[in-house]
C-alpha cells in the first residue's frame, strides 16, 4: 500500500518536503515508524514524536486503511 | 459556549472577553502569550508559529471542553495565531468566564497547560545566528 505522511515542525525539515510517499506491507503505525525512521534516522534524535491518523493521535497498533491521512508529529510547542 | 480560532491575523484580546462576558458570571480569567525578547539569554529576532490547522482546532476543543466538564465555569474562548510574530505580539489568548473565580483560574491554567502539551502547534525561533524548532530535541 502506498500511504502519504504529512509533516510539521522539524519533520518538514527532515523530510525536506511538506509531505511524503510511503510504500509499505505493514499495516499499523509501528511498521510506519519503523520505516520512516530507517529512511530518516533523524527522527530517532527528536526528544520524541507521535503520528496522527485522520487528526487523532494514534499509537503502534493502530491499523492505517488506505485514504486514511497520516501525519507526524513532532514535539509541539504553541502558546 | 466554547470558541476556538485559529488565525493568521492579529488576535484580538477585547474580542476574545466579549465573547465569553454573560450576566451569570462573576469574572473572567484571560491568559495572555506574548512573544518574549529573549530565549537563555540569546536575542530572539521573531518567532514562526505553523500549525496542523484541522487537528489543532479539534484538539484544542477537546482542552476547553474536557475543562468545562472538570470546573464550573461558563463560557470559553481559545484563539491562537499562526505565522510570524514579532517581539511582544501575541500568539494566544484564552478566555474563561465563571460563577466564581476559582474555577476561572483553574480552567485557564488548564487549557493553557494541555494546549502547550498536545495540540499540533510548532514554534520556530529566529536568532541573528540561526534558527530552531522548540522542543524538538532532548
Amino acid at each position: 500500500m502506498e500511504i502519504t505522511v504529512l509533516a510539521f515542525g522539524i519533520a518538514k525539515d527532515i523530510f525536506g518536503a511538506q509531505s511524503i510517499q510511503l510504500q509499505t506491507d505493514g499495516v499499523t503505525i509501528g511498521n510506519v515508524k519503523a520505516i520512516l525512521e530507517q529512511q530518516y534516522p533523524q527522527l530517532k534524535e527528536l526528544a520524541s514524536y507521535m503520528i496522527a491518523v485522520n487528526d487523532e493521535y494514534a499509537d503502534a497498533d493502530t491499523v492505517i486503511q488506505p485514504g486514511d491521512e497520516i501525519a507526524i508529529i513532532p514535539p509541539v510547542s504553541g502558546g | 459556549m466554547i470558541d476556538i480560532q485559529l488565525s493568521t491575523e492579529p488576535l484580538d484580546i477585547s474580542h476574545c472577553i466579549n465573547l465569553v462576558q454573560s450576566p451569570e458570571c462573576g469574572g473572567i480569567d484571560v491568559f495572555i502569550g506574548t512573544v518574549r525578547s529573549q530565549t537563555k539569554g540569546k536575542q530572539v529576532v521573531q518567532l514562526e508559529f505553523e500549525a496542523y490547522e484541522r487537528m489543532a482546532v479539534k484538539e484544542m476543543r477537546k482542552i476547553a471542553e474536557e475543562a468545562m466538564s472538570k470546573w464550573p465555569v461558563h463560557k470559553i474562548a481559545v484563539h491562537h495565531r499562526t505565522g510570524v510574530l514579532q517581539i511582544g505580539e501575541v500568539p494566544v489568548v484564552i478566555a474563561v468566564s465563571a460563577a466564581h473565580r476559582d474555577a476561572a483560574f483553574h480552567a485557564c491554567r488548564y487549557i493553557i497547560d494541555t494546549l502547550k502539551q498536545t495540540v499540533p502547534i510548532w514554534k520556530k525561533e529566529v536568532f541573528e545566528d540561526g534558527e530552531v524548532w522548540v522542543s524538538a530535541h532532548p
